[in-house]
């Protein structure tokens, strides 16, 4: 939805998701995102940019560093900022999701940060609130702020994005983090490579733009991004895969397996890992390599800047309607 | 008959043979040289003159020499039932009826869906020394049908394919993310293809005959659905499925018009299938109640024109050893399967002394055939590969006494047949393990 173009070349009134969005606008964002950074990392890192402004943090699902990340980028900004977690077991799906929107929406917050179990739900819940919705994860489909972080965490690391060659391995199939790194990351003019066993690659995968390997070396030869993706306890139980010992053993990131890499690969991890899953600890731990730990300080970051996008979209709508 | 096993087999000619390599279509008359465990030379320059150098001359005149059999289905009673069958005991039937390398079902106990199993194997047919032993490994779990065994770990230990067995792995889902799975190293699955809740109880096919004598029958669409359901599947995941011992028109109809869109299906049958009928269970003989049970002769014309036009790709014994004690039981209640390493070879011959493959045909469906599907090195008279070879009279006539079988369990369905073509000599590794009286 274009609302106008807004004061930061971010003209949507929501991010509900990365794909649609053009390299102008997630340039936008991350530029917008990048200011920030330094101001983290200072001793005092208020601003009172959302002063008088309140965020609901609305999570349907656990979760700690996302929530939390959100929370910190909100009152770092000087907004007001609740967390409602709500235990999907106690919640109806459908009309419930949408009577606790309409709820909310009549305490009149500014920003909604959503986080649901289900697909397509954040897109459902913002139709029915007056307020920006940011999507903090919905099902199987996005996590846009995720990929923002990352393309933020590989801007600063290496200076660009257009051009990398960038592997995306395992849990393809159940990962938003994946779809929404895949939309980021080929519209920014990316290489993008998935590698997983044929069992967690979903159909169709390669129309969006993506080449798809199968086997770890030969998907990551001349790669300069390796990014890897957590698994589930709960795939490894036979369904999907039939150990962990032989998921670790043909998909599990170790040197060996990093061989063929450009020699500086980036490696990324959306967290949490799983050591000795999908990831070796000496590799998770390099720390020339890794950049676990600063895709989670990028995060704030990131949230902060799409906190303060939006709400200004909101005031400059608000203001054309008056 | 004697039983060796020379140690050090050092260089020798077999000369004067008519070679047969359904591989490169080889029919001449000629000798193979072997030297220590490989073939050193094929061809007519291979004669009786190389005894000068010192190399133990054969003569073979009269005689056919082709690539030892691959029989690709056979179950070991080993580990957990070796009252019915041991590596041991299956060896000496497999060199018997020149059979050179047996690929083993994973219905052991334990069951070969563990590394350590596949190693044990591995290691238990070596210090035999009789015929090769390639495993298969499970597809699921414990035979289950459940969970996804590990695959990839079994095949870098040995497990050369993937099936459940006796049984098929009957849920869709699973099925369906085997298949996915397996084809992410390039594995093949190879299905017993019987829908077992429309089979169970059934003892033999259903039909007329069923009905006479009173038996439960297994309906044939139990077959055919399977198949068809899991050629499906495979226009599904892309992966390369193998079906076992097909039976009945219709299936071999699905498979025909699945191999004809390009789909990676191959297929195998058994003896039995083209060779009896439902007609040998006669008065409830329980050594022709088999899985998938005979059929009517519709059906076993079916898979001989299969064979003809290739739809069908190998032959396998589907050798299954049963003790006296679980066949001499009521029908219904007594134990599925036949024993076939010692028969493999002459039934299959069958096909040719009828007029159905040539000759060469005949015997690629129990050589180079499966040895391409199981990516073994064996199964085709080529310059330094294995010296796995079977020497044998294609005219010699003889008869099945199930007695004098050297399986341990005698439970053929062909005891008493008349058969034309016998094993003379089996070399393995370049060492004679069986020469014939």
């Amino acid at each position: 939805m274009n609302d106008g173009i807004g004061p930061f070349g971010f003209p949507h009134k929501h991010l509900l998701g990365i794909e649609g969005l053009n390299p102008i606008e997630i340039t936008a964002l991350l530029d917008r995102a990048e200011s920030y950074v330094e101001q983290n990392r200072q001793a005092d890192k208020k601003k009172a940019v959302l002063s008088g402004r309140t965020i609901i943090n609305l999570f349907f699902e656990d979760s700690t560093r996302t929530r939390t990340s959100f929370e910190l980028a909100g009152k770092r900004l000087g907004g007001d900022v609740i967390n409602m977690s709500v235990a999907t077991s106690s919640v109806k799906k459908g009309e419930t999701l949408i009577d606790t929107a309409m709820t909310l929406n009549a305490m009149h917050p500014d920003v909604l940060v959503v986080r649901h179990p289900e697909s397509g739900s954040v897109k459902l819940l913002s139709e029915k609130v007056n307020c920006a919705v940011i999507n903090a994860g919905d099902g199987q489909h996005e996590h846009p702020t995720q990929a923002l972080l990352d393309a933020l965490t590989i801007r600063r690391r290496v200076g660009k994005i257009q051009g990398l060659r960038i592997a995306i391995c395992g849990d393809i199939l159940h990962s938003r983090v994946a779809r929404s790194n895949i939309h980021l990351l080929t519209t920014m003019g990316a290489r993008v490579r998935l590698i997983a066993p044929r069992t967690l690659i979903p159909t169709g995968v390669e129309h969006m733009g993506v080449e798809v390997f199968y086997d770890m070396r030969e998907g990551l030869q001349d790669c300069d991004i390796v990014m890897m993706l957590r698994l589930q306890k709960e795939r490894m139980d036979g369904n999907y895969l039939p150990s962990v010992r032989e998921y670790f053993h043909f998909f599990g990131l170790d040197y060996e397996k990093l061989e063929g890499a450009k020699p500086n690969a980036l490696i990324m991890h959306p967290g949490p890992m799983n050591r000795g899953v999908e990831i070796d600890s000496e590799v998770a731990d390099d720390f020339g390599r890794s950049a676990i730990h600063e895709q989670v300080e990028m995060g704030v970051a990131v949230r902060m800047a799409a906190l303060e996008i939006l709400t200004a979209n909101l005031e400059e709508q608000q203001q054309r309607n008056l | 008959m004697a039983l060796k096993a020379d140690r050090t087999p050092g260089r020798v000619a077999y000369v004067g043979a008519r070679l047969l390599d359904p591989a490169t279509g080889l029919d001449e008359i000629g000798g193979i040289l072997t030297e220590g465990e490989l073939i050193k030379q094929v061809g007519a320059k291979v004669t009786a003159d190389l005894a000068l150098e010192g190399v133990t001359v054969i003569d073979c005149t009269g005689l056919c020499l082709a690539p030892g059999l691959i029989d690709m289905r056979v179950h070991l009673g080993e580990p957990g039932e070796d009252y019915k069958e041991t590596f041991a005991s299956a060896g000496r039937a497999a060199t018997k009826g020149g059979v050179t390398s047996m690929v083993c079902l994973p219905n052991t106990d334990p069951v070969i869906d563990d590394m350590s199993v596949v190693e044990f194997v591995a290691r238990r047919a070596r210090l035999q020394g009789l015929s090769k032993v390639y495993p298969y490994g499970a597809v699921t779990k414990g035979l289950k049908g459940k969970e996804i065994a590990e695959l990839g770990l079994l095949a870098e230990s040995g497990a050369v394919a993937f099936t459940d067995g006796f049984s098929a792995v009957a849920n869709a889902q699973v099925m369906r993310r085997a298949m996915m799975y397996a084809r992410t190293f390039d594995l093949l699955i190879c299905q017993h293809p019987e829908e077992p809740s429309l089979a169970a109880g059934g003892a033999m096919n259903a039909g007329e005959t069923a009905t006479r004598l009173g038996l439960s029958g297994i309906p044939r669409q139990a077959e055919i659905m399977m198949i068809e359901r899991d050629i499906r599947l495979v226009e599904l995941t892309g992966g390369r499925l193998h079906i076992a011992h097909v039976s009945t028109v219709e299936a071999i109809d699905a498979i025909r018009s699945a191999k004809a869109r390009g789909l990676p299906v191959t297929c195998d049958t058994s003896p039995p299938y083209f060779a009896l009928n439902e007609v040998a269970i006669g008065d409830y003989r329980t050594f022709a109640k088999l899985s998938p049970p005979l059929r009517g002769e519709s059906d076993r014309r079916a898979v001989v024109d299969g064979l003809k036009d290739g739809t069908i790709d190998c032959i396998a014994s589907d050798h299954t050893p049963q003790d006296e004690e679980s066949k001499r039981l009521p029908f219904s209640a007594a134990a599925t399967g036949g024993v076939g390493l010692e028969t493999l070879l002459a039934v299959t011959l069958e096909l040719y002394h009828n007029g159905h493959v040539p000759i060469l045909d005949a015997l690629r469906f129990v050589t180079a055939a499966p040895a391409d599907l199981m990516k073994l090195r064996t199964g085709k008279l080529t310059q330094g590969r294995p010296a796995d070879l079977v020497l044998f009279d294609l005219e010699q006539g003889w008869k099945v006494e199930a007695d004098k079988l050297l399986s341990k369990s005698k439970n053929t369905p062909f005891d008493g047949r008349l058969m034309q073509g016998a094993v003379v000599r089996t070399v393995i590794d370049g060492r004679t393990v069986l020469v014939a009286d």
